[in-house]
């Protein structure tokens, strides 16, 4: 063997190995922080930590049952409002709009998109916050909710474009209004995909800690109702990680490992209704 | 099956084409007119100046090479043309002696039903497919009668009447065709369009629903966009041969098919070109 040819064997044998290794870091990465969760938190993992309030420091025990409820509460409430905008919205894109206003609003989804949630949770502050002078599960839910409208619109209009026309035309020649063509035959079409993306969007903000700091604030008891501070799991890390006591760092821990498994489920039964909804488009 | 006195429709046509003498009987009633049609796709005209008539309860049948506009002419028949951006249309068409052009569109469309290329069925199931058409209309009927009585008239009530509601996606390709016919033939439309409707099939499953069109005649009016020139002969009444977006000629099929008066026709049907 002549050395260049040795020497491209070489080549390709070490890129190939690298290739190889950079994939096993990144698969590693989740593997590794699973991992550390349960090696710190698991241990804090009981009964308690889902049923009771939190206990002042120095007391043994407790748990985070109202972050828990207040992460539900927060991320319904952002749905209620997220949702229905963001998913019209991809409807009006995808079935209605003319190119140039196409290009503008999904531009602008976007942007939206890529605005750092810290500035999401300001402007949400500046709006539900300043003029009601009390943090409230309505203003982390509205920022909550503002993050979603994009995913969910560009993700909706993605999925309606993925329906064939012919279905379409086969609704409307039949005397169906464009409306009704949309409602009864084009969005059942495309609703597991449209289903998926409403999910992950879900599982995306369910993490959110920064827009909730100064919106829904945190609460060491239960909120009653929707007008109060509430606890939620990620800014309760938040205070827990920072604090200087040992058994809060467990509990923050534990969070951590409780809001992981819930949005690794959340992710893998997107994925799981998404393949079973390859067929609709044939 | 073909009437031993077929009428002359050479009125219609342009450039007229001479009409045999054993033919010169009252013309055949028309149930749809199509007067002076220009359509253009943006700057593009497609439709040149056509004139024609669809006769009532007989089939006809629009035949040309690729291109030529039959598809985008029938499409015009129930506005569906009005789906597409950019689409033009000059001139009328009359259903019954009414212009469809300033009617209510959904309206029309319920009295014009359509069968696309390739079969489309809905993805819901098979009897839902079929009253999907009489649920937007707010259908005051028993579905469940009517939907086999659509599902008998398309020939397809004996093969699916045990799993109504089974997906429509199960069923083959000519069976979903015919499934889309009795979605049409649900709302009872007094004219049936169907696109090139066997161009996806197989031959058994193309022969059924030609069988199955011959029989509809009696309950619509039909016209049938035809890539096949031995499928126009084999089932309808009149044919109308397209050219360049140019209705060449409009005659009673055994005529066509015989004594072509255009050159061009000639050479189409005999294989010279297209």
């Amino acid at each position: 063997m002549n050395p260049r040819l040795r020497w491209r064997k070489f080549v390709s044998n070490f890129m190939l190995t690298m290739t190889g290794v950079c994939a096993v870091v990144a698969v590693s990465v989740l593997f590794f922080i699973l991992g550390y969760l349960v090696y710190h938190g698991g241990a804090s993992i009981n009964w308690n930590f889902f049923t009771k309030l939190p206990v002042p420091v120095g007391e043994l025990g407790g748990g985070m049952a109202n972050a828990i409820v207040g992460s539900a509460k927060l991320l319904l409430l952002a749905s209620l409002f997220g949702v229905p905008i963001g998913f019209l919205g991809g409807i009006y894109l995808a079935e209605f709009s003319g190119s140039s206003v196409a290009f503008v609003v999904r531009y602008a989804a976007d942007l939206l998109n890529g605005v750092p949630s810290i500035v999401i949770g300001i402007f949400a502050y500046a709006l539900t916050v300043l003029p009601f002078k009390h943090f409230s599960a309505f203003a982390g839910a509205f920022a909550l909710g503002l993050m979603m409208i994009p995913i969910t619109l560009r993700s909706t209009e993605e999925f309606l474009h993925g329906v064939p026309r012919a279905l379409r035309e086969g609704s409307m020649a039949l005397g169906a209004s464009k409306w009704r063509t949309i409602m009864s035959v084009v969005v059942p079409a495309a609703y597991r995909g449209i289903m998926t993306a409403i999910l992950l969007a879900l599982a995306r903000v369910a993490g959110e800690t920064a827009p909730l700091l100064f919106t829904a604030f945190g609460n060491r008891y239960w909120s009653h109702g929707l007008n109060e501070p509430t606890a939620s799991l990620p800014v309760m890390i938040f205070n827990y990680a920072i604090s200087p006591y040992e058994d809060w760092h467990r509990q923050a821990w534990a969070a951590g490992l409780v809001l992981l498994a819930l949005i690794l489920i959340v992710n893998i039964f997107a994925r799981a209704i998404l393949s079973r909804g390859g067929t609709i488009l044939r | 099956m073909h009437a031993s006195v077929r009428p002359a429709v050479s009125v219609n046509v342009n450039p007229p084409t001479v009409s045999s003498s054993r033919e010169a009987a009252a013309p055949p009633t028309m149930r749809m007119n199509i007067n002076k049609v220009n359509f253009f796709y943006g700057q593009k005209q497609t439709l040149f100046d056509i004139n024609m008539g669809i006769a009532t309860n007989k089939v006809t049948a629009l035949i040309g090479p690729s291109g030529c506009g039959k598809s985008t002419l029938l499409r015009t028949f129930n506005r569906m043309h009005e789906t597409v951006r950019g689409a033009r249309l000059q001139g009328e068409i009359l259903l019954d002696g009414q212009n469809i052009l300033s009617q209510d569109v959904t309206l029309l469309r319920r009295r014009i039903g359509m069968v696309f290329q390739r079969p489309n069925p809905f993805p819901k199931s098979i009897f839902d497919n079929v009253a999907y058409g009489l649920k937007i209309n707010g259908s005051k009927l028993p579905l469940a009668d009517a939907v086999e009585k659509s599902l008998r008239h398309a020939a397809l009530w004996d093969e699916v009447k045990d799993h109504l509601h089974k997906s429509a996606y199960e069923l083959s390709g000519g069976q979903q065709q015919r499934l889309c016919i009795a979605r049409g033939l649900a709302v009872e439309p007094e004219v049936l369009l169907l696109d090139e409707p066997c161009s996806a099939l197989d031959p058994i499953s193309t022969a059924k629903i030609e069988e199955l069109l011959v029989q509809l005649k009696d309950l619509c009016t039909i016209a049938i966009v035809t890539h096949n020139m031995q499928q126009a002969a084999r089932i309808s009444d009149y044919t109308a041969f397209l050219l360049m977006g140019q209705l060449v000629e409009f005659s009673p099929t055994p005529h066509m098919f015989t004594t072509p008066t255009d050159p061009r026709t000639e050479a189409y049907i005999t294989g010279r070109f297209g």
